[in-house]
């Protein structure tokens, strides 16, 4: 079979599981977030956590609970690797410093997982599971809980109420991400996944050499590290690592594992605004943009442009055998659309125009179809751009999903847009203007440079969490600036997008009439395609123009 | 706002303890009761995979190494400016991939080099030139995956034209047929899962480890 038909195939067969699995698992979510009844656990949980789970939160409390709970995380997980050495399966390594512990609890807390760190010769078992891992469950689940908030303020009218943080959590956690990654999980160590806590085996080599192999709980953490779109690698070559991501089958999975949730959520969203066609197109809008992205990016590492990779023959710098062009092509434009941030391939030594696709689809704000509950929330936040837009064009007070968009709303839409570029964009001006910061750059000389800057911020600024690996990130301009925009760009959007939902709820729904915009349909499709291409490309292209595609036109 | 004091710290003692036991059930019985799943259901995937020659743990099969020898040089061990061994490939053995961390699997690690990175441009050719030499074929000859560092720097495959190469080789350099090494190599090709998923490739491990068990 030629590798043009097996790519087409695989791409296919991901397509079929994700349709497969829409439904049930959308129309389940739908049915977690709206049930009155708890299940015995989570009774229990309620209890040892002293909530009432029949009290609903103002937008407001719910985002202190967010806060609140992200804090503690933070001062957790950082104090967990500061005093790494006292704690047990430590495997003899040093206490975490104080810069890249707080870039490393900031990342995790924020589900970017940028590792500025080796996790071989950092972390050991104990920080992994019992701190990083915890934080791949965490911070995706309140994604997901900030999704639905904003849902809840489209589907609820005159109440200042979004539902309780804490029950949607845990139910986040105990309904939906534990019983996949258990399931998950075991499916990986199937396919060759290693699961076990073991400090390390030596061999001895049939050349006479020896060789250490490393050991760890890696399945338990790879299947959650996917599914909660973190990204953050138990070991350093993340999901090029043969004992994370063993073949081709292990890396459709682990494709399948990222878009699962972005995806189905769209269903969620559909049932609880009691308009699936209104999912449908959110989805059409995700899909278009995430197969466009995919066909460029391949398209560009099969042409294989640069002068070192046409003196190679192909695109195989920083690619594993199994994996080839199309498979490494597929996982990066699913981790760079889904915020996950995990690859299986060397980012930095795409040819020009494949890394700088990986950038763009970053840029575009982590909305194809993004993280779990991120994607969503960031992808509604642009419908009501687009219907805001649509509505200047023809002079109408816009609504959208009967709810009017009026000078408050805009204000927060506005705030969440500006954002993420501020902090991309002014982050990476200060490091160009710094010497020491510049001082990292490892492909010198040569725009592409510039792109690793570029690419380290852009990818803090989306909570992606994937490198183009040669910046020597692990320096203290890197982890405080880096660290900092990876909290700033998570929580500032969340209380934008938590405030914009209260605002929502607060109204009473407007009839639909012939003058209402279908959001529905192909044309608000291609609208809103069209807004979030502007939007980004127009912020972003002078930026683009100095890294990619200076170097790859 | 003197109310909102007293609601802060009710939010920060509920995020506290449901940390706490999210921790617990998150961070130390989820991983512990999928280790002790997967030991029980896939106890040889869950370790690694490791491959026996001889009674002997030689290898994991997933990851690579190298299989080099020190450089002679005016008759003596050569070692370099800094007192360390040069290492050249072992003609006896099929040759794995470049690795950026020399198949050091406690640091995994990609190049990390640009497409236009002149230093890359020159370890290509320099690698293309070598290979060439060992295998005596025209440059030309050599495969992308001979001249190119993996993303983990432990690729324990390579690509079947890569193996091609290097069959007559190892049968001159072992006095063994070239049929029965053609056969080797066979036997440890992977095709594509279900025909399109991955790459087909050669495990240079586990074939090398055939040619040990040989002896």
């Amino acid at each position: 079979m030629s590798d043009t038909a097996a790519g087409l195939l695989q791409i296919g067969l991901l397509v079929a599981l994700l349709a497969a699995v829409y439904r049930p698992l959308g129309g389940y979510m739908a049915r977690v977030y709206t049930s009155e009844k708890d299940t015995r656990v989570e009774r229990g949980t309620y209890r040892l956590l002293g909530v009432d789970s029949k009290a609903d939160q103002t937008w407001a409390v719910y985002a202190r609970s967010i806060i609140a709970f992200s804090a503690v995380s933070m001062i957790l997980l950082y104090l967990l690797q500061r005093l790494q050495s006292h704690l047990p399966l430590s495997l003899g390594l040093p206490n975490v410093e104080q810069g890249l512990a707080f870039n490393t609890a900031a990342s995790f807390v924020a589900n970017t997982n940028w590792q500025s760190y080796s996790p071989e010769q950092t972390m050991g078992h104990l920080v992994q599971f019992a701190g990083l891992a915890v934080q791949n469950f965490l911070s995706a689940a309140v994604g997901i809980t900030v999704a639905i908030a904003l849902i809840r303020g489209f589907s609820r009218s005159k109440t200042d109420r979004l539902g309780n943080f804490w029950v949607d959590l845990t139910r986040s956690v105990v309904r939906i991400l534990l019983p996949i990654a258990v399931v998950g999980g075991l499916v990986l160590v199937a396919m060759g996944v290693v699961q076990n806590l073991s400090g390390g085996h030596e061999v001895a080599t049939v050349v006479g050499q020896s060789q250490t192999l490393p050991g760890g709980p890696v399945a338990s953490q790879e299947v959650i590290k996917e599914l909660g779109t973190n990204g953050g690698g138990f070991y350093n070559a993340n999901s090029a690592h043969p004992f994370e991501n063993p073949n081709g089958l292990s890396n459709l999975f682990e494709i399948f594992l990222m878009l699962v949730i972005p995806v189905a959520l769209t269903r969620t969203f559909g049932l609880m605004v009691k308009d699936k066609r209104q999912g449908y197109a959110i989805l059409g809008v995700m899909a278009t943009l995430w197969t466009a992205f995919t066909f460029a990016a391949t398209l560009f590492e099969v042409n294989g442009a640069g002068t070192a990779t046409r003196a190679a023959g192909a695109a195989m710098e920083g690619k594993e055998t199994r994996f080839g062009e199309w498979a490494s092509a597929l996982f990066t434009t699913t981790t760079t659309g889904t915020s996950t941030g995990a690859v299986n391939a060397a980012h930095d030594s795409y040819t020009p125009l494949g890394g700088g696709t990986a950038l763009f689809h970053m840029m575009l704000g982590e909305v194809t179809p993004g993280g779990v509950g991120a994607g969503l929330y960031g992808m509604l936040v642009l419908a009501v751009l687009a219907v805001f837009v649509a509505g200047l064009m023809v002079g109408r007070t816009p609504e959208y999903l009967k709810k009017k968009i009026t000078a408050r709303e805009m204000k927060l839409v506005s705030l969440y847009i500006l954002t993420t570029p501020s902090l991309i964009l002014i982050g990476s001006a200060v490091a160009m203007g710094l010497e020491t910061a510049r001082a990292s750059i490892f492909n010198t000389g040569s725009p592409h440079g510039f792109s690793e800057v570029l690419y380290a911020f852009t990818s803090a600024g989306n909570n992606n969490g994937s490198a183009f690996g040669g910046l020597s990130a692990n320096v203290p301009f890197y982890n405080t600036a880096l660290g900092l925009v990876m909290l700033l760009s998570r929580f500032l959007p969340i209380v934008l997008v938590l405030a914009l939902a209260g605002s929502f709820a607060r109204q009473q729904p407007v009839p639909v009439n012939e003058g209402t915009l279908p959001t529905h349909k192909a044309l608000f499709v291609t609208m809103l395609v069209g807004v979030v291409v502007i939007v980004t490309g127009l912020t972003y292209f002078p930026a683009l123009t100095l890294g990619p595609l200076a170097e790859g036109l | 706002m003197a109310s909102r004091f007293p609601a802060t710290f009710r939010q920060l003692g509920v995020a506290t303890r449901a940390l706490a036991v999210f921790t617990i059930g998150l961070g130390v019985i989820y991983p512990l009761a999928m280790t002790g799943a997967a030991q029980a259901l896939f106890n040889d995937n869950a370790n690694g995979s490791i491959v026996q020659v001889h009674g002997k743990d030689v290898a994991s099969d997933l990851i690579g190494q190298a299989y080099t020898k020190q450089a002679v040089k005016d008759g003596k061990p050569e070692v370099d400016a800094d007192g360390a061994p040069v290492m050249v490939a072992d003609p006896l053995w099929f040759q794995t991939r470049p690795s950026a961390v020399d198949y050091d699997a406690m640091g995994s690690a990609a190049s990390q080099y640009g497409p236009n990175n002149a230093d890359l441009l020159a370890a290509v050719q320099e690698r293309r030139k070598a290979v060439a030499d060992l295998e005596g074929v025209d440059p030309s000859q050599v495969p992308p995956d001979a001249v190119t560092a993996s993303g983990s720097g432990l690729d324990p495959q390579i690509s079947p034209a890569y193996a091609a190469l290097q069959v007559s080789r190892v049968a001159r350099e072992r006095g063994l047929e070239v049929t029965m090494v053609k056969q080797l190599v066979k036997d440890n090709t992977q095709g594509r899962t279900f025909g399109f998923l991955g790459e087909p490739r050669v495990n240079v491990v586990t074939l090398n480890d055939d040619l040990a068990a040989l002896k």
